[in-house]
């Protein structure tokens, strides 16, 4: 009988949980879905006939508010989550593995202070360097160009590559580089023939991750760019700020800014626990 | 880990291209150190400003007052608040979220299809950006049609203001927190719950030991690496939390929420003091520069045991 109402009980927790975490999400896609009338009626009801205008008028750029039309290119901003995470993602793959690889494989002078300099990085207040950089990237005309935003995305994605994927190059055995330089290879081609497919499940768990975090990111570019090039976080917020924009195509413009994280989360999910505590925790 | 040398290949291949060990590990972490490099020069600079007294507003008058601008913020009431506000919203938020994590995780830690499923499904909100969560809940509890606006209403608070009042601004916040946050520390505690070993358990259960020991006495210590390397985790982020609290209010009603990234913002931005706000950020730094130290310690051996070098 107890051990009834402890299942019971068990059952009851769990939707519990699941509703808190679940229904903004919910709520905020069945938005996304309405008119303003359906939005404004009272009480708020999850039945009404669905609609694809809010989504249609984002994509055209063209917004009705309560007082005519505007015109706010939210697919621009969109375009630039895009390609400063792509960008920075691909960058830290670039400088981040054969570090990686250097502290997995070597012991050398230095090499543990500089791993944790770096690492150290993903901890700092990001405002502390913005600040400085604002000048310097101002003087340096990096200012509102992707090519600045996506060098301080570094700060972000490159601990995190580093750190998961020396994890990796750790697990892979030694014995398996060597046997084929034996075989008279050399080490480029060992490096790039054997330890880069070894550590390759990392290797994507590491980029899929930084990913997300760098899409994730808000503060770089509200800081260090005009709308030119602004992700959808900063851009969400101007949005939602702007006077008289309909709900609807808030909602719609924050559903689509974070369905790419969405969907890509439920493909890394093997690898979260161990991206997530960088290395520290197995899944 | 030995240090790793290949002589003999070195040998036989004298005259192709080669790098020598010695050499090969700068010049792979080269590029990653030059990054570094950038980032060190800001900081530096961001050391000089504080030190400064800066304001935009009156380029001539920047001279160097060394720690004048942490004498005048320590003697501002207004710092302090900072500083309260910033330990309110850091211990609520970590306490709450180590509190329902470890119970999420702990009802979810015998395998089966729901706990499955639902493990998959809790990582949704850790994966929204923060910055887009706090819009999210903004939408919710907008007092003309938000859902929750009307939810509490039928509870009897009819003047629930969430965000807009002094009163409520910080629950408010770090509900958001704690939404978007939850998720992680459940995750990981889960993960180390089911690397746990199970001899333990099964012992205490045939030894007919009460549920209350078992966890005071056999989980708890055991879960401890995992629960301490969580709550740092979120501590480091929770301190220098800016996201959520400038998009839900940009730190309002009032001066209610302002933590320090956001107080720093306001003061670089709106007021144009530079000088002050990079010594409103290095007093955060050495917070965080403290935890960090803390947390690299406990980290560093759970990674070991992790790669199994320990």
């Amino acid at each position: 009988m107890s051990s009834q109402l402890l299942r019971a009980l068990r059952i009851v927790l769990m939707v519990m949980v699941g509703l808190f975490f679940l229904f903004p999400l919910l709520w905020v896609v069945l938005m996304s879905f309405m008119t303003n009338v359906d939005i404004l009626r009272s009480p708020p009801s999850p039945f009404f006939v669905p609609t694809l205008r809010n989504y249609l008028a984002l994509i055209s750029g063209h917004l009705s508010t309560s007082s005519g039309n505007v015109q706010i290119d939210y697919m621009h901003n969109l375009l630039n989550s895009v390609i400063l995470s792509v960008c920075s993602v691909v960058v830290s793959l670039i400088l981040g593995v054969p570090a990686a690889y250097a502290f997995a494989r070597y012991k050398f002078r230095g090499g543990e202070d500089m791993a944790f300099t770096l690492l150290s990085f993903r901890f700092a207040p990001p405002l502390l360097v913005l600040l400085p950089l604002l000048g310097y990237f101002q003087t340096l005309h990096l200012y509102d160009t992707y090519f600045g935003l996506v060098w301080v995305y570094q700060l972000i994605t490159l601990p995190l590559v580093l750190w998961i994927v020396r994890g990796y190059f750790e697990d892979v055995s030694e014995d398996i580089e060597l046997a084929y330089r034996l075989d008279g290879h050399g080490w480029l081609a060992t490096f790039f023939k054997i330890s880069i497919p070894l550590a390759r499940p990392g290797i994507a768990a590491a980029g899929l991750l930084s990913f997300i975090f760098a899409w994730n990111n808000f503060i770089f570019a509200l800081i260090l760019g005009s709308s030119d090039v602004q992700p959808v976080t900063v851009g969400a917020l101007a949005f939602i700020t702007a006077s008289g924009i309909e709900y609807g195509q808030i909602a719609a413009a924050l559903v689509l800014s974070v369905i790419p994280t969405l969907v890509l989360a439920i493909f890394t999910q093997r690898y979260l626990v161990e991206g997530l505590s960088l290395g520290a925790i197995k899944g | 880990m030995d240090a790793v040398t290949y002589p003999p290949i070195e040998r036989r291949q004298k005259g192709r291209f080669t790098v020598s060990a010695r050499v090969l590990p700068y010049l792979l972490s080269m590029p990653a150190l030059l990054v570094c490099i950038g980032i060190l020069v800001p900081f530096i600079t961001a050391v000089l400003y504080s030190l400064q007294r800066y304001n935009l507003a009156f380029p001539m008058g920047r001279r160097f007052i060394w720690f004048g601008n942490f004498v005048s913020l320590f003697r501002s009431s207004s710092f302090w608040h900072t500083v309260y506000v910033s330990l309110a919203y850091t211990v609520l938020t970590v306490g709450v979220e180590l509190l329902l994590g470890l119970g999420i995780a702990l009802l979810l830690w015998r395998r089966s299809l729901i706990t499955n499923l639902l493990s998959v499904l809790l990582i949704l909100p850790l994966m929204v950006a923060p910055a887009i969560a706090a819009l999210m809940w903004k939408l919710m509890t907008n007092s003309n049609f938000g859902v929750l606006s009307y939810l509490v209403s039928l509870l009897g608070f009819h003047d629930f203001r969430w965000g807009a009042s002094p009163n409520t601004a910080l629950f408010t916040v770090v509900l958001v927190d704690v939404w978007v946050y939850t998720p992680f520390i459940a995750i990981l505690l889960l993960a180390g719950l089911r690397g746990l070993p199970r001899q333990p358990f099964e012992a205490a259960e045939l030894d007919g030991v009460p549920g209350t020991f078992v966890f005071f006495r056999i989980l708890l210590p055991m879960l401890l690496p995992y629960l301490l390397t969580a709550s740092l985790f979120r501590m480091l982020d929770s301190i220098q939390q800016f996201d959520i609290i400038y998009a839900m209010t940009q730190g309002g009603p009032g001066d209610t929420l302002l933590v320090f990234q956001v107080q720093a913002y306001l003061q670089a931005f709106t007021f144009t003091d530079v000088g002050r706000s990079s010594a409103i950020l290095m007093v955060l730094w050495a917070i965080t520069y403290a935890l960090t130290t803390v947390f690299m310690k406990n980290w560093t051996r759970l990674r070991e045991r992790a790669h199994g070098m320990a």
